[in-house]
């Protein structure tokens, strides 16, 4: 990790229009993610993390403030980055093969060049039986694991991930964490990784970002001083671990109670 | 029937479970179930010889055995084959003319959302006419021959297909795309990856609802004036009170019907195989 800012959010807010009239998602967000980093952002459901990383990725402009990507504007789309959504966005049409393949076909790059790379993919994240099946035919964890191995086989400079992992088992969870770490040493990758599960966040980041309820503000950004590489398994009985994660709770904590009230 | 094709998913309306379920039945259990179905066959074709003359005069249902004398007779003198040539391809061709025309329109509206919305009073204004009151406006334009029925088809199939093709570009998941507008996807890469092939099972849906009512363009325009074709046929018979030769021509329609559509669903079968659940 270096210094040098990648993805600057310079005192952004962010408002929608429903029927009910306007919703404010995120209010007054100045956040940087520096190159190179792994960036958790925690909060409450509903408090804008997405919209965050829609912004990043160019698909959402601000309504007051900027997003910088590599000191300039962020271009709409932004397609330095690779993005994970919540949601299952492997073409249903296509083999997980032409799934992981798609970004390099997108480039031109030649069948059997697309393919070794695919396939070497799909063996990093375990779906080397599956390079022929469609998506339908793939349980829920491995199409995660399909999206995962499609996003990074392209090797953008950054990616985001939205609540990636939320629809696994706890089990499985761990393994993935596991797998994205060892990737992500591997590669260097930026990444940005929104959850709200706190427990996840610690294990995986470098810093930590916590969320206030709608709208979103930024409770408190706290660095994760545990040694690397990390053991996924047995992190969470580190000391340091636990500590980390009782104050950040503490940030969480009132504005879940508070949010409970008000419901 | 249409308006469902619309709103609804397209594949819950065409049933694919049922092929699954089939394929998953025992062969015990499928043999059972063809013998019943001869069963039901040849139940209906004696019973109808039995009440014919016996119940009912000839006159109103005539007779299997009739029937079959009258198939044989068009057969030998050559004529059935030119009526079910006639008819066949004037449902074909409305059907390929009124399939091509409609993904076009279909498409180009759906990817020029403005152009649609200033068309939309029109489009629908012609989608709800039924399309059948236009056969004596064509057969007058077009005259008697098949020209006139071949255009009639065209139309009834174009709105079909158009209307399908239109609403399946309207529901292709905006994510998707986005997806590949981040991969870098140009404009033309976006159409041929994300949203043709997701309006794919839209644009079949419409086709396959189709050819029926292309038969029908082409059988109610040959019924209303024409000398060849199927439609004719039954006109013909009808008018000569020939009840025989009215119910042969029903039973060579319906045959054709029949395989029309096994034709239909084994090629959707093959096309959305993606589609299938994991065994």
């Amino acid at each position: 990790m270096t210094d040098e800012p990648l993805i600057e959010y310079r005192d952004v807010t962010r408002r929608f229009l429903s029927r009910a009239g306007a919703v404010t998602a995120c209010e007054h967000v100045d956040l940087t993610v520096r190159r190179g980093e792994f960036l958790a952002i925690v909060g409450p459901s509903g408090c804008g993390k997405s919209t965050l990383l829609n912004m990043a990725a160019g698909l959402l402009r601000p309504s007051a403030g900027a997003v910088f990507y590599r000191g300039v504007p962020v271009p709409d789309p932004n397609t330095d980055v690779g993005y994970l959504t919540q949601r299952d966005t492997l073409l249903p049409w296509r083999t997980t093969e032409d799934n992981v393949a798609l970004a390099l076909e997108l480039r031109s790059v030649p069948r059997t060049e697309r393919m070794r790379r695919a396939h070497d993919w799909l063996a990093r994240v375990g779906l080397s039986g599956f390079a022929r099946s469609y998506p339908a035919q793939l349980s829920g964890g491995m199409r995660r694991r399909a999206c995962l191995a499609r996003t990074l086989a392209y090797e953008p400079e950054t990616i985001l991930m939205d609540e990636p992992f939320g629809a696994l088992d706890a089990q499985l969870r761990l393994v993935m964490h596991d797998e994205l770490l060892k990737l992500w040493a591997a590669t260097g990758k930026t990444i940005v990784f929104v959850t709200h599960d706190l427990s996840e966040a610690i294990t995986l980041a470098d810093r930590v970002a916590v969320f206030s309820p709608r709208p979103g503000r930024i409770r408190a950004i706290e660095p994760v001083d545990l040694p690397r590489p990390r053991d996924v398994f047995r992190i969470r009985f580190d000391p340091a671990f636990g500590a980390l994660h009782d104050r950040l709770w503490s940030y969480l904590e009132s504005s879940v109670r508070s949010d409970v009230k008000v419901a | 029937m249409a308006e469902a094709d619309i709103t609804g998913d397209p594949v819950a309306a065409s049933g694919p479970e049922l092929p699954t379920a089939w394929h998953a039945a025992s062969r015990n259990e499928r043999i059972t179930v063809i013998l019943w179905r001869i069963g039901i066959a040849i139940t209906i074709v004696v019973a109808w010889q039995a009440a014919s003359g016996r119940l009912i005069k000839p006159f109103w249902i005539s007779s299997p055995l009739a029937i079959w004398d009258q198939l044989v007779a068009w057969a030998i003198t050559g004529e059935l084959l030119m009526h079910v040539e006639i008819t066949l391809a004037e449902t074909l061709m409305g059907f390929v003319f009124g399939a091509v025309a409609g993904i076009a329109m279909g498409l180009a509206l759906g990817l020029n959302r403005r152009v649609a919305a200033v068309l939309d009073p029109f489009i629908v204004a012609f989608y709800s006419l039924p399309k059948i009151a236009l056969a004596p406006l064509f057969i007058l334009w077009f005259g008697v021959g098949m020209t006139s029925k071949v255009v009639m088809a065209t139309f009834v199939v174009f709105f079909l297909v158009f209307y399908n093709t239109y609403a399946g570009t309207l529901a292709v998941e905006q994510e998707l795309v986005d997806v590949l507008r981040l991969m870098g996807a140009r404009r033309w890469q976006i159409v041929t990856k994300v949203i043709l092939p997701s309006v794919a099972i839209w644009i079949f849906t419409g086709m396959k609802t189709s050819v029926p009512y292309a038969l029908i363009g082409a059988v109610v325009g040959e019924m209303m004036a024409s000398n060849k074709g199927l439609g004719y046929l039954i006109q013909a018979a009808a008018g000569q009170y020939d009840t025989g030769g009215v119910f042969a021509a029903l039973f060579v329609l319906a045959i054709i019907a029949m395989l029309l559509h096994t034709a239909l669903k084994h090629a959707e079968l093959w096309l959305l195989r993606w589609k299938e659940e994991a065994r």
